[in-house]
């Protein structure tokens, strides 16, 4: 075993861990000020949640066996996972099962976005355990489980796919679903925690990222690098580009510019070099941002723009990464090393999870809409109310003298 | 006695107090207020920063304090010359007449509650 690997990646573990607190302030600070504790709890209580299901079976449905579209009940439990790092092992297989452990928190926490301010919570705690059996840990093992887009030879470092293409899609069906907010808020309630989530998801991704070479090694060093320069990128040319329509940078722009790079520069940070990630980071933040702008347009309410800034975000990234691919790095030559054939498992990677996710997630919805008891919404007095006292009975802040 | 509401602008706020007292008001209280009035909303970036929109969110701040009839010019001239800039948006003075004062602390009521 080697203590130095060993310790970077329970490092990088509870960096990605932080990741899902830091999502919930973010979200928390886009809504309005009387759903701020729900909306931190959507995510927070998927810690609770997934972090069960995972030991349970969730780490043995992504990573057993299994054949090329799931795993396998094998590990139930954690069953027959060794406890001590065999002769020759990096680190112990546990590492594996706390690091994955995080991914599999953050992503379903990702899809609320777009159903936060309106969707029932007691349904919620149904559809994560549902979600991540059903939806995450299978398209977990497609890519990383020895599934058919590993062996199709796709391209995803860090979880694009995975996390932010399957949450993007996931939230469109949702955001369909639920259906609209009664009253839309204007401003968000708190900018400050918007940027403060948006700094600690920043943090927590250098260890999404380097984490994901699996070893402390000089992947982790370029994948650190070229994760900081798209965020940075990609935040700056959105606030560039508010500032040229509006005459005025916002930080809710540039904060969700950061993450909008942080989510393209996922796979392919460990294909690209520095200025293959100052590409990604400028194209994320052009494309994300028109982005937004265009979904509103629809009409559906993906209330905080999962789809804008995940989905395609993630789309974006996928692609980007059999584009500007370096071939020192991945061993397989990007477009612009002169073949298109990694542009295309990409874009038959990033294709079948948008389909197998938004239809899945649909199907999951529209179930537990229909089950007497549970529904997608809220009624309408709660909404209108705030689901902070409706649900929780808590209030953010209280700014009476009462006590 | 009169009871006197005063909207002005929100930086103002010490040197009204202090003109105040020296024109012998014995208290008041203020609370950050948001609304419009000629000077319009003020303008706010939406969303993701794609859009603004004009809300009527002028920021004041409203003051209540209560004097007797033979102050009022005292208390108005204390409150226009430590808040008037000469531009939209230097607020209002409301002048109300109201019929008691009870402190209740010790009960009394009248003028000398005030």
């Amino acid at each position: 075993m080697d203590s130095g690997t060993t310790a970077w990646m329970l490092t990088a573990s509870a960096l990605v861990f932080f990741m899902t607190p830091g999502l919930a302030f973010f979200y928390g600070g886009l809504v309005r000020a009387k759903n701020l504790v729900n909306t931190i709890m959507y995510s927070f209580i998927s810690i609770c949640v997934v972090s069960i299901v995972w030991v349970l079976w969730g780490y043995s449905l992504a990573f057993g066996e299994g054949n090329n579209f799931v795993g396998d009940f094998s590990m139930v439990g954690l069953n027959g996972i060794a406890l001590f790092a065999a002769e020759g092992d990096a680190y112990p297989p546990l590492v594996d099962v706390i690091f994955q452990m995080m991914f599999a928190i953050i992503t379903p926490a990702l899809i609320t976005g777009a159903l936060v301010e309106r969707f029932k919570f007691s349904t919620y705690l149904i559809f994560l355990v549902i979600w991540s059996t059903v939806i995450y840990s299978p398209v977990t093992h497609w890519v990383w489980g020895g599934g058919w887009i590993s062996d199709m030879g796709a391209l995803d470092f860090a979880g694009g796919t995975v996390i932010h293409i399957n949450a993007g899609i996931a939230a469109v069906a949702a955001a369909m679903l639920v259906g609209k907010r009664r009253n839309p808020g204007l401003q968000p309630n708190n900018v400050p925690y918007v940027v403060l989530g948006a700094a600690i998801l920043w943090l927590g991704w250098f260890g999404f990222n380097a984490g994901s070479a699996l070893a402390a090694d000089s992947y982790a060093v370029n994948a650190f690098l070229v994760t900081n320069v798209a965020a940075a990128t990609a935040g700056l040319t959105w606030g560039l580009i508010s500032m040229i329509k509006t005459g005025k940078m916002g930080a809710v722009g540039v904060a969700t510019g950061a993450v909008a790079g942080l989510v393209a520069i996922t796979p392919a940070a460990g294909a690209v070099d520095a200025m293959g990630a100052l590409a990604i980071g400028f194209g994320a933040g052009l494309i994300c941002f028109f982005a937004v702008e265009l979904i509103h347009k629809t009409g559906m309410d993906d209330a905080l723009d999962v789809f804008a800034v995940h989905g395609i975000g993630g789309i974006w990234g996928c692609l980007a990464t059999g584009i500007f691919t370096v071939s020192a790095l991945a061993g397989v030559d990007g477009l612009l090393g002169g073949s298109a054939k990694q542009l295309g498992i990409q874009a038959i990677s990033a294709f079948g999870t948008l389909a197998y996710s938004g239809i899945a997630t649909f199907i999951i919805l529209f179930i537990l809409d229909k089950i007497p008891g549970l529904g997608l919404r809220e009624s309408e007095a709660d909404e209108d109310q705030g689901l902070d006292l409706a649900t929780h009975g808590e209030q953010g802040s209280v700014n009476d003298g009462a006590n | 006695m009169l009871k006197i509401e005063a909207i002005f602008r929100p930086e103002r706020v010490s040197a009204v107090a202090e003109s105040l007292l020296a024109a012998g008001v014995t208290g008041f209280h203020y609370q950050n207020v948001t609304g419009q009035g000629q000077q319009k909303g003020v303008e706010v970036v939406t969303g993701r920063g794609g859009q603004t929109t004009t809300r009527s969110a002028s920021s004041k701040t409203l003051l209540v304090t209560v004097i007797s009839n033979d102050k009022k010019d005292a208390v108005v001239e204390a409150i226009v010359s430590a808040s008037r800039t000469g531009e939209i948006g230097d607020g209002k003075i409301f002048v109300t007449e109201i019929s008691d004062t009870i402190r209740v602390r010790t009960g009394e009521a009248g003028e000398s509650a005030i």
